[in-house]
């Protein structure tokens, strides 16, 4: 709900939300332009008195002399029955040019105000201020439920893509952005009348004045008394009529200076309510707050661009939850399927299921799981298919169902199974689905099989459970969805380094690069841009598609795209299909690719420690983490293999790294030396020292197969336990995160 | 057009209402093209010695802003009652603003003065932009101003 709520108002007023946030950039530059053309005397340098003798000189026909908030001087005179503004230096109250404020920042003042339209337009700024701010909340919210907590805001993003980069840009710019729209709205809502307006009369005009002989201006004490900075404003008397006063005003107030006796009359303190009301408006246009401006004013940019991956994340979403045609009506249908997505890529799991059961003759209906109905006559299997939202929570399209179920009337007949979608990284893995799973078993139903979690989107495990379901109901099913169709490439393996075969390990190093100069020279030049090369880091996974059509496997890379190679460190499993492909390969073979990004695994930047573990294989990505640490951030690896003399992988990169101070401290376990030690047992030996690294922030990162990150695991929770903190906790802050195989 | 009876205290005061002769007087203010926000004016009487002596009209309707027109700000001491029901919309750049009133006989030709105090936004002030007799020989003579105002004048 709040999700529509967030998305609605932004693609409505999109037109006026980029403007006010373009035409807000470009005025944002105005204080710091002033700023630069602005000469500002230190603090008790020079008073008022000083500055009016000053440019009275030079301007007999002195009528106003303003100081705006940047420290620019303005002096309005007039000149032979002409009336002219220039800017003046206060120090020598020197002509310094012609004061004509910008056409074009008025025009583009004008268009930020009220889009050229006035009072109407103006309305229409203030009513997209206040969406604006609601925007902001909003996105905060769901920001904040997506990361799993307040807390959690500022961890590391999952998530790939427009999501990714609205909620990173989001989350850069939400400050300025909030900041502008509430003081935008507070300033509307009092010119309309909303909120009350503090009263600026002024004081009154003294009743008495001397009427004596005018002294020359610098000589006046009330105006002496006034330091040059604190001026605003000193209005000049009507010439030749000894009655009238100057008006003065000043940051702390307004009041009137007698010519003849330079006393201050009737001087008033400006109002709390004033001041307020000066500060928001300060706080919105950055005047005299040229840094503030600035600051301001690049959040604003990031309107259009969250304006766009906003409009691009919704046109998705819709795409993708839009029903599948001949869908079975509800009350008819024998098997009945329900969703749960968040981000609608749940959608395509449901749409092959039920593409497979109809091809096995069943009349199947599709909904999502918020559209539960009250019962289901002719049913006999209801499957529930569902991700989980942040930390735990329902996907948007189940919010629902949970309350919907409580007056779900199952036939005796119904049979269900639950099929959950999630990340093995986060704390939280596939919870809704587990909690679904156990509440219908709650309301009586039999399962027809156990609850399957499927860990990021893996179309092999969709097909495993396709297949085991086909077998369970008699009717085989043969199930395959991969959720992206990978844009594939053509790689030519460049080089191999061969480890551990002497310990029955065998182990490579393979470095590949694009197969042909051709291809690369298509992909630069293609105008769709849909072969160009893909964006990678080390932590992302390299899919290799075997050459039998097999479903692709992933390895973690080692490189990075600027490193020009995709490097990947594989294992030869024993039966392994593509693991034994890989290794058949020779320098010049050509495999088939692609990118899948893989956020989730990544060094946080900054001074905080890193700590990296791994064992076998597994050490590829924490390689290419290393090679990257080009600050020199403090970063320890802890290692484990099986003989130093066999597959210790990466042995002379890593001393180099030691050496040029990439890599902080190496420490490595081998199984099949006289120590037979595991990387377990290194933790363990330098428990203090890690214990006292996570409390200053330290973060771990772990790759590897299962068994062994187990055992990392339980090794961690020991080092934690007199900290009072356990592993969960440190992966709620983004602090332990696995790339397990 | 805006009609309305101008009840200055001294023209009451001196002549009775049986003897007031009441004439209608149009006063038209053409701006420059300044290039700023709207204008706010305010058209007032002066007497002979150049003492306040009423409120003939006021542009602009946010009194936080009156003490920039501060001929007339001083004059009229910022009281309501002297500008009530005398205030209508700031006057935009280049355009023209036309009221009509009626004016007692005895403030023609007997010194009296119509000036116009005008002020902008981020812009200069302009005490007295307009300053000219009341007098019949001056009606329908366009005099400039020495701020905002392109021509003024008054016909009747």
């Amino acid at each position: 709900m709040l999700r529509k709520l967030h998305g609605l108002p932004g693609l409505f007023a999109v037109v006026f939300l980029v403007t006010l946030a373009v035409t807000g950039s470009i005025l944002a530059l105005a204080p710091a332009l002033d700023r630069a053309g602005a000469v500002v005397p230190p603090a008790g340098e020079a008073s008022v008195a000083q500055l009016a003798g000053r440019v009275v000189a030079n301007y007999p026909g002195t009528e106003q002399i303003v100081r705006d908030l940047s420290g620019q001087v303005v002096v309005y005179y007039s000149r032979d029955g002409q009336a002219g503004a220039d800017l003046v230096n206060p120090v020598t109250g020197e002509r310094l040019g012609a004061y004509q404020p910008s056409a074009f920042f008025v025009w583009i003042r004008d268009l930020h105000r009220s889009f050229l339209l006035d009072t109407p337009g103006r309305m229409v700024a203030g009513i997209s201020a206040a969406l604006m701010l609601f925007v902001c909340l909003s996105g905060m919210v769901l920001l904040a439920r997506r990361s799993g907590g307040w807390r959690a805001l500022m961890r590391p993003l999952a998530g790939t893509g427009s999501k990714r980069v609205h909620a990173e840009m989001a989350r850069l710019a939400v400050l300025g952005l909030l900041l502008s729209a509430l003081t935008g709205s507070f300033m509307s809502a009092q010119r309309f009348g909303l909120i009350p307006e503090a009263s600026d009369l002024g004081p009154g005009f003294p009743a008495e004045v001397s009427g004596g002989q005018p002294r020359p201006v610098d000589r006046l004490q009330a105006l002496s008394q006034v330091d040059l900075n604190d001026l605003r404003e000193l209005v000049f008397p009507y010439p030749d009529d000894p009655q009238d006063v100057y008006s003065l005003t000043t940051t702390a107030g307004s009041g009137f200076v007698d010519q003849a006796t330079g006393e201050l009359l009737q001087f008033q303190p400006r109002s709390t309510g004033s001041v307020v009301q000066q500060w928001i408006m300060r706080l919105h246009t950055g005047e005299g707050l040229w840094w503030l401006g600035l600051i301001l004013g690049v959040a604003a940019l990031a309107v259009p661009a969250l304006s766009v991956t906003g409009t691009i994340i919704w046109w998705q979403r819709r795409r993708l939850s839009l029903q599948t045609q001949d869908n079975a009506a509800a009350a008819e249908a024998d098997v009945i399927v329900l969703v749960g997505s968040e981000a609608g890529a749940t959608w395509g799991f449901a749409r092959a299921l039920k593409a497979g059961l109809t091809k096995a003759g069943y009349r199947v209906h599709c909904a999502e799981m918020n559209a539960l109905a009250h019962s289901y006559p002719r049913a006999g299997m209801l499957f529930v298919l569902t991700s989980t939202y942040g930390d735990g929570d329902a996907p948007a399209s189940a919010g629902r169902f949970m309350d919907r179920l409580r007056d779900f009337r199952a036939g005796s007949a119904l049979k269900y199974a639950v099929l959950g979608f999630g990340d093995r990284q986060f704390p939280n893995f596939c919870r809704f689905a587990l909690e679904v799973d156990e509440a219908l078993a709650g309301k009586g139903l039999s399962r027809i099989q156990p609850v399957e979690l499927i860990d990021r989107c893996s179309a092999a495990r969709f097909s495993e459970w396709g297949d085991r379901l086909g077998t369970a109901i008699g009717a085989p099913l043969s199930l395959s969805h991969d959720p992206v169709p990978p844009r594939t490439f053509r790689l030519e393996l460049a080089g191999r380094v061969d480890y551990g075969l002497a310990v029955q390990a065998p182990t490579s190093i393979l470095r590949f690069r694009l197969a042909d100069a051709g291809q690369r020279w298509r992909s630069w030049f293609s105008r769709s841009g849909r072969n160009s090369l893909p964006v990678f880091e080390a932590g992302d996974l390299l899919g290799i598609l075997p050459p039998k059509g097999q479903d692709a496997r992933f390895y973690s890379l080692a490189s990075s795209a600027s490193d020009g190679v995709f490097e990947i460190c594989v294992r030869k499993q024993p039966g392994g299909l593509c693991s034994g492909y890989l290794h058949g390969l020779k320098p010049g073979d050509s495999v088939e690719a692609f990118i899948r990004q893989n956020p989730g695994f990544r060094p946080v930047a900054g001074t905080v420690p890193v700590i990296l573990i791994g064992a076998g294989a597994g050490i590829g990505p924490l390689t290419g983490f290393i090679r990257n640490n080009t600050d020199r951030n403090p970063m320890y690896l802890y290692w484990g293999g099986r003989s130093a003399n066999s597959d210790f992988l990466y042995q002379p990169e890593l001393g180099h790294y030691l050496e040029d101070r990439r890599l902080t401290g190496l420490s490595t376990a081998f199984s099949r030396s006289d120590e037979r030690a595991y990387v377990q047992d290194r933790l363990r030996q330098d428990q203090t020292a890690l214990r006292q690294m996570i409390d200053t922030g330290a973060q771990v990162l772990v790759c590897g197969g299962r068994d062994m990150a187990a055992g990392v695991k339980q090794v961690f929770e020991e080092i934690l336990r007199p900290l009072r903190m356990d592993v969960d906790q440190l992966r709620a802050e983004g602090r332990y995160l696995e790339d397990v195989y | 057009m805006k009609k309305i009876l101008l009840a200055l205290g001294l023209a009451v005061s001196v002549a009775l209402p049986a003897l007031a002769q009441a004439r209608e007087v149009t006063f038209t203010t053409e701006l420059l093209d300044y290039g700023g926000d709207g204008a706010y004016m305010a058209l007032y009487l002066t007497d002979a010695s150049g003492a306040y002596q009423g409120t003939l009209w006021v542009a602009g309707k946010k009194s936080k802003y009156y003490k920039h027109l501060s001929g007339w700000a001083r004059g009229s001491r910022l009281d309501p009652a002297e500008y009530d029901g005398l205030t209508g919309a700031s006057i935009t750049s280049g355009r023209t603003l036309k009221i009509t009133l009626d004016l007692d006989d005895t403030l023609i030709d007997s010194g009296h003065e119509v000036l116009v105090d005008t002020a902008v936004e981020d812009m200069r002030d302009n005490r007295a932009d307009v300053s000219v007799p009341l007098t019949t020989e001056g009606a329908g003579k366009p005099v400039s101003g020495r701020g905002y105002v392109r021509s003024f004048r008054y016909d009747f």
